[in-house]
């Protein structure tokens, strides 16, 4: 299959989908991805990733806001006019057709001769990995398989915009991995524009050129991984990212101070006074002597490294990232060093 | 746990399933078994094929044209009218009062078939009936070329009484089935509202439509009490003439006669339903 | 603005004329069956004597056999939802339990009386019958055997609905685990969990035996519907309300096993 489909640009502007129960799904959303561009939509469940992906498929009208792709107001275009491709998280293969049929299925819609049909649709299963898997049907393919049917069926129209709406959360964590990083291969060399909802902060951050985090139906945070994973905006998106211990603190003079230690703050301009601190286990280091000690209280070995919970004297829980050579074991007294900047500061809530 | 004790359990369980084996065999497979094999056998017991001959008389052949005549017609209108029921069913919440009440007035219909129906229909269309009265009344005779009611065209309004109810009960699941995914990958891939109906649904539902459109055929073939009820003389349909075949076996000499209509029956049933399992395994394994 | 229709929902205006015009068209019979019970012979005029003589002694005794009738259903009614609880129901559960692979064959068994007519099955239990006449007498309760044929696929079906739902064999070997004995398994796990399945089968049993007329009519035994069919010669108006009687009665059961539905699976929810 060739990369001549560029990807499009796809603007939301100030979109508010109001379902008329409680608080409104997408509440004022404006989100721009540009072309080629691979945006994460990265939140909870309920906080509106899902309406926000299907607004822009047409699959639910909006109550106000517009969208346009390729700087063409869509808002009120039916679904089949859009030129997308679409995944989604459920398996949505048609059942009497054979995954070759599937794939051929938008074709026919576009009216491409048969021949031409035939042959791109083989060419977009081999290029999911299957082919030679043209004549079988969905039940007789595993998950990942169909899901893979399923984004060569997507492709194969050449749209210029892409949807993921949860495509890999029905499946194996070993097929997940895999899947996303062939997801971003394809969509690296066709150049597709593309938009992937996902729950999975980790498989936002591994795949994505920009990640938005959501919350109640706005996006709370939006750059690229590197940038949310060093310089959280929010104590949520702080939360949401990336396991963090969170210590107290107090802020004073552009320092903060956790257990007598003073780490630099990413944000200088916040009040002074009692502060939680949201502090990354990778930063934190075990060392052989140090004025912070704690018990270790399990240790759980993950492949590349090890991650061990300590019990501080004040019983607060601490997650620690260190070598695998490192050995701890339950019971064992550690000393403990913070090697970075905090992550985040949010100020102690007066209940 | 050890070998021998392994071995005996199984062995007590078995136990457990004989009183139903015992049952079954005893009043499903011997009277099934009977009702197939006596078409077999003259009055003494000696091995004939008088009687399954006599299947083929152009008096017994008109009979199963008449059951199949009804049950033919009263399956494929069923069939339409019930999918269209099922159809607007979708429109209304799942859990809704409406979908749960047309559900259970359903299956109340389609077990309604019998003496009971048979007074509801001489009610509403019998000589006396409202509907026939008010026709009356307004200048139409129902009965201008006789009363049809207690004939074999009678039958086919009481049977469509529990033909669409059953027709609901069987097919509403098949189209609650349709995931919505399919018709918003359909959307998705540039397909219209049309395309999904001749590309998508109507390919999925086909199956099932048509399983459930024999499976209203066998009910109708086999259905006794109600044309019992309407009909008290004469054998228009295979059921009634089993009727005759059972009931004047003093007069007629031929109590066997209804084990071979028996046996033609059981073959008719025995292939509607074999297909009516075909088609439905090929949904079980869609709907997966 | 509402969202788009995709798929295979219908329009407003599509399902209210389907609905209101298949209602209205199946509403007729029953109207008619409620207005024939008012009408004062062929006069044209309404009366509610039919109905007042219900509570008419005097009329009352010319009911009799239908009294007789009632009772003799009651009795089948108890017999075969007895065979359903005795009989059908822990064969279902031995199976899932002990048996996994026989799950087809009994499936198989219980889905035959619908592929075998009732007319047909009753060739075969007139021999069958004239045996049991001779070991059991004639008394009714015994036509309840040929009745527990009837219902066989009904009330395998409400109780397998269950059953699919109900993991037993995790259940029980979790119950087996924490120290039950196979009495406690039974009555205390399993059975709670059936509850619904087993309801279900009984109530789908009693309105299949009350409607029956083939098998009793031509094994000449009287129960409800063949007293009917006698009645309604002399007496038409006293056969319909019966029957509408019936019908409200089979509407009431069924609806009572939707709610039983609905009440568990909101229950589980909570």
């Amino acid at each position: 299959m060739d990369a001549t489909s560029r990807g499009a640009t796809v603007e939301l502007t100030e979109v508010v989908k109001n379902y008329g129960t409680g608080a409104p799904a997408l509440d004022t959303l404006s989100l721009h991805a540009r072309p080629g561009e691979f945006v994460a939509l990265l939140g909870p469940s309920g906080c509106g990733k899902t309406t926000a992906l299907r607004t822009v498929a047409g699959l639910e009208a909006v109550t106000s806001g517009s969208i346009s792709i390729d700087g063409r107001d869509v808002t009120d275009q039916p679904t089949n006019k859009r030129d997308l491709g679409m995944v989604f998280q459920s398996y949505s293969l048609f059942p009497h057709l054979d995954a070759q049929a599937n794939v051929e299925f938008g074709l026919r819609m576009r009216r491409v001769p048969a021949g031409e049909r035939r042959e791109r649709a083989l060419g977009a299963l081999e290029m999911v990995g299957l082919g030679g898997f043209g004549s079988r049907f969905a039940h007789q393919l595993s998950g990942g398989q169909q899901q893979r049917v399923a984004l060569a069926r997507a492709l194969v129209t050449r749209p210029r915009v892409l949807l993921l709406d949860e495509p890999l959360s029905a499946l194996d964590a070993k097929v997940r991995v895999q899947l996303r990083e062939e997801i971003r291969r394809i969509q690296t060399e066709l150049g597709i524009t593309t938009l992937f909802v996902t729950h999975d902060q980790e498989e936002a951050l591994a795949v994505a050129d920009r990640v938005a985090v959501m919350r109640a139906g706005r996006i709370e945070q939006i750059g690229t991984p590197e940038a949310l994973y060093t310089q959280p905006q929010t104590p949520f998106v702080a939360e949401f990212i990336g396991l963090s211990n969170r210590l107290p603190g107090t802020v004073r003079g552009g320092f903060v101070e956790v257990y007598g230690v003073e780490l630099p703050l990413l944000d200088p301009t916040v009040a002074p006074g009692p502060v939680t601190v949201a502090l990354r286990p990778e930063d934190v280091e075990i060392v052989s002597e140090g004025a912070l000690a704690g018990v270790v209280v399990s240790t759980s070995f993950l492949g590349s490294l090890r991650r061990s919970t300590v019990r501080l004297p004040d019983d607060t829980l601490l997650a620690v990232q260190h070598a695998v050579g490192l050995r701890t074991a339950p019971g064992e007294r550690v000393a403990l060093r913070f090697t970075g900047a905090c992550v985040s500061v949010k100020h102690e809530e007066n209940p | 746990m050890t070998a021998p004790a392994r071995r005996r359990r199984p062995n007590l369980a078995v136990l457990g399933l004989t009183p139903f084996a015992l049952y079954v065999l005893l009043f499903l497979a011997v009277p099934t078994v009977l009702a197939v094999t006596t078409g077999f056998f003259d009055k003494k017991g000696g091995f004939t094929l008088d009687n399954v001959s006599a299947l083929f008389t152009p008096q017994v052949l008109s009979t199963f044209l008449s059951s199949f005549w009804v049950s033919g017609v009263t399956a494929v209108v069923g069939a339409v009218v019930g999918a269209l029921v099922c159809y607007a069913l979708l429109g209304t919440r799942p859990e809704g009062a409406l979908r749960q009440s047309i559900n259970s007035a359903s299956s109340v219909l389609a077990q309604f078939g019998g003496v009971m129906l048979a007074f509801a229909f001489i009610a509403t269309i019998g000589v006396q009936g409202i509907i026939t009265v008010t026709l009356k009344n307004l200048g139409v005779d129902l009965y201008a070329d006789g009363v049809w009611l207690y004939q074999v065209p009678g039958l086919l309004l009481p049977y469509l009484y529990f033909q669409v109810p059953l027709m609901v009960i069987t097919f509403l699941p098949a189209l609650e089935g349709l995931k919505p995914q399919w018709a918003e990958a359909n959307a998705t891939l540039g397909g219209s509202r049309l395309t999904f109906w001749v590309r998508v649904a109507g390919p999925i539902l086909a199956p099932s439509f048509f399983g459930s459109l024999l499976l209203l055929f066998a009910n109708a073939f086999s259905s006794y009490a109600t044309a019992a009820a309407l009909i008290s003389q004469g054998s228009q349909i295979v059921p009634l003439q089993i009727r005759s075949a059972l009931i004047s076996e003093t007069v007629l000499g031929r109590s066997n006669l209804a084990g071979a209509l028996a046996l033609g029956m059981i073959v008719v049933m025995v292939v509607v339903m074999f297909g009516y399992s075909l088609l439905q395994s090929k949904t079980a394994r869609w709907q997966r | 603005m509402s969202s788009p229709r995709l798929g295979a929902t219908p329009s407003r205006t599509a399902r209210t004329i389907i609905l209101s015009l298949v209602g209205l068209l199946f509403a007729v019979p029953i109207l008619a069956m409620i207005e024939f019970t008012f009408r004062d012979g062929l006069s044209g005029s309404y009366t509610l004597t039919h109905w007042t003589n219900l509570a008419n002694p005097a009329v009352n005794a010319k009911y009799a056999p239908l009294a007789t009738a009632l009772a003799n259903s009651g009795v089948l009614v108890v017999v075969t939802v007895l065979l359903v609880l005795v009989v059908l129901l822990p064969t279902m559960i031995l199976v899932e339990l002990r048996f996994p692979r026989l799950r087809r064959v009994l499936e198989f068994i219980c889905i035959v009386p619908i592929t075998v007519p009732a007319i047909v099955l009753v060739v075969g239990l007139v021999p069958v019958y004239s045996v049991v006449v001779k070991v059991a007498g004639s008394s009714i309760w015994s036509l309840g055997f040929a009745y527990g044929i009837t219902v066989l696929p009904y009330a395998y079906r409400a109780i397998q609905a269950n059953l699919g739902t109900v993991d037993v064999v995790t259940l029980s070997e979790a119950a087996r685990s924490l120290g039950a004995g196979w009495a406690t398994v039974l009555l205390r796990v399993i059975l709670p969990n059936l509850r619904r399945g087993i309801l279900a089968a009984a109530f789908i049993s009693i309105a299949v035996v009350l409607g029956e007329f083939t098998i009793a009519s031509l094994l000449n035994r009287v129960n409800l519907q063949t007293a009917l069919v006698l009645i309604s010669k002399s007496d038409p108006y006293v056969a319909v309300i019966f029957s509408l009687l019936a019908l409200a009665f089979a509407f009431v059961l069924l609806l009572l096993i939707g709610r039983l539905s609905t009440v568990g699976s909101r229950r589980r929810k909570a």
